[in-house]
């Protein structure tokens, strides 16, 4: 099957989603960070490797954390940055995305981080342009996010040294998750043996079985015994419609409290892809306790994309 | 031909290590070979002395025509290195290459008072302004002769010869 990632000698060229990763290249980019960990930890945060290449974060959509640890990523990689919130300028004029992108390879970008509403907008982007040009998909609609799938694999990877033991839950709205798509093609394909999904049935995809998870409405039932608990954020205005009735309501059955986090293991961590919502899907002591891993989930982050942006740049067709 | 024997030229290496070292010394091995060299040595110096690796993945000049390979562990210098003397230990002096991406990174973790290098082998294939102070032999090979220090089954240094094709 072509996958516009790869290049002609099977190498990585763009990242566009966790699909079509091999499990030897997932661990090539997760070991890669680890070197790059270590960089954040000098007093001098920078290697020179980039110098000169610039790395253009488009977002389409507005964000603020992935943008910022993408831009921090490719600063501490030597790179020129330049930031386009492409929301609020270009497109409002009615320009089309590809031509959003060939100007900015005509100024001699390298590098397009691009986050987009629709699923599949890096993935075009990337089959139209030259193979001297790398996109990184820094999430796209409801599809993939697929450096965050890498920094949660990272994070596990750090704290549950084998994959092959682990159990997994992934809690709440799975439905417009494209973080909660990435973790579960990731975890499949590191041979993470039991992957959990917990949600009300109408935050689940049609058909989620498919990918390979077992489905858990009660939450009491599907954190028993599990390593990882994956925290996903309910969107605010999800609560409007007819998903869910409130945010106490929702926290009522859906939210980590302790007595919750005590069904699982022991040592088992928490994890929360950010930006969270303290009461409305996770307790504030939960979330802020020993066992929580969110704030290494942003500093492995910077890693993660330090080692992709690194990876593609190094790649020549 | 026949390859020097790398114990002994570790033994050479560590005697003349032990001449200059004193309470200001920092030992850094560059991976693979200057590591595994410094490893060794490290128990039988006069002082104690504080040290460092260093893989120079990060900071080499033909990143980009060869993208990123690690092979080895991240670099770990831990120790203060202000207003120290560096000794450089590395297995295969050759272009002078790797010494100069190694010393940008050092400048990376503050400011030496000196950088010392210290190597088994110079293979005379020099291309930069930089040299070891220290060497215990001079070879001369074919470019596509990739001369490298390895541990035998007994952990004995070996040093093995590789052809590449470049």
């Amino acid at each position: 099957m072509f996958n516009p990632q790869l290049n002609s000698k099977g190498n990585l060229n763009h990242l566009l989603s966790i699909e079509g990763l091999s499990k030897e290249k997932i661990i090539q980019i997760l070991d890669t960070a680890e070197s790059f960990l270590k960089i954040g930890e000098r007093d001098v945060k920078k290697v020179p490797i980039l110098r000169g290449k610039t790395v253009c974060n488009v977002f389409f959509e507005n964000s603020t954390r992935t943008r910022t640890t993408f831009e921090i990523a490719a600063k501490r990689l030597s790179a020129d940055v330049i930031n386009l919130n492409v929301a609020t300028s270009s497109q409002s004029k009615g320009e089309t995305i590809l031509d959003t992108i060939n100007n900015l390879i005509a100024m001699n970008a390298d590098i397009f981080v691009v986050r987009h509403s629709s699923s599949g907008a890096a993935h075009f982007i990337a089959s139209h342009v030259k193979p001297n040009i790398h996109i990184i998909n820094a999430g796209d609609g409801n599809h993939s996010h697929p450096t965050q799938g890498l920094l949660d694999a990272f994070t596990i990877r750090k704290y549950k040294t084998n994959f092959n033991k682990l159990k997994v839950a992934i809690v709440g709205d799975i439905l417009h998750s494209r973080v909660a798509r990435s973790n579960i093609h990731a975890l499949n394909i590191l041979g993470v043996p039991e992957i959990r999904v917990i949600a009300p049935k109408t935050l689940l995809p049609y058909e989620i079985e498919k990918l390979g998870v077992h489905v858990f409405h009660d939450i009491d039932k599907g954190l028993k015994d599990v390593d990882v608990i994956m925290m996903l954020r309910i969107q605010n205005e999800r609560m409007d419609g007819v998903m869910l009735p409130s945010q106490e309501e929702y926290f009522k059955t859906y939210g980590l409290n302790q007595t919750r986090l005590d069904l699982a293991k022991k040592d088992a961590i928490v994890m929360h892809p950010g930006p969270m919502n303290r009461g409305v899907e996770i307790d504030s002591a939960v979330a802020d306790s020993e066992q929580s891993v969110i704030l290494p989930q942003v500093t492995f982050g910077i890693a993660v994309r330090m080692a992709v942006m690194a990876i593609l740049a190094g790649q020549h067709s | 031909m026949t390859l020097p024997n790398a114990e002994k030229l570790v033994e050479t290496l560590k005697n003349k290590i032990n001449e200059i070292i004193d309470d200001k010394t920092v030992l850094i091995g560059v991976q693979r070979g200057g590591e595994l060299i410094l490893q060794k040595i490290l128990p039988g110096l006069k002082n104690t002395v504080a040290t460092g690796s260093i893989d120079t993945s990060f900071y080499r000049d033909d990143f980009s025509s060869r993208g990123l390979k690690i092979k080895n562990k991240p670099s770990k210098i831990d120790t203060e290195i202000n207003d120290k003397h560096i000794i450089l230990i590395d297995d295969v002096f050759s272009t002078g290459r790797t010494v100069r991406a190694a010393m940008n990174e050092i400048f990376d973790y503050g400011r030496p008072a000196k950088i010392t290098l210290a190597v088994l082998v110079d293979r005379n294939e020099q291309e930069l302004p930089i040299a070891p102070q220290i060497y215990i032999e001079k070879i001369s090979l074919n470019k596509n002769q990739h001369l490298e220090l390895g541990l035998d089954e007994n952990k004995k240094f070996i040093f093995q010869l590789k052809e590449c094709h470049v």
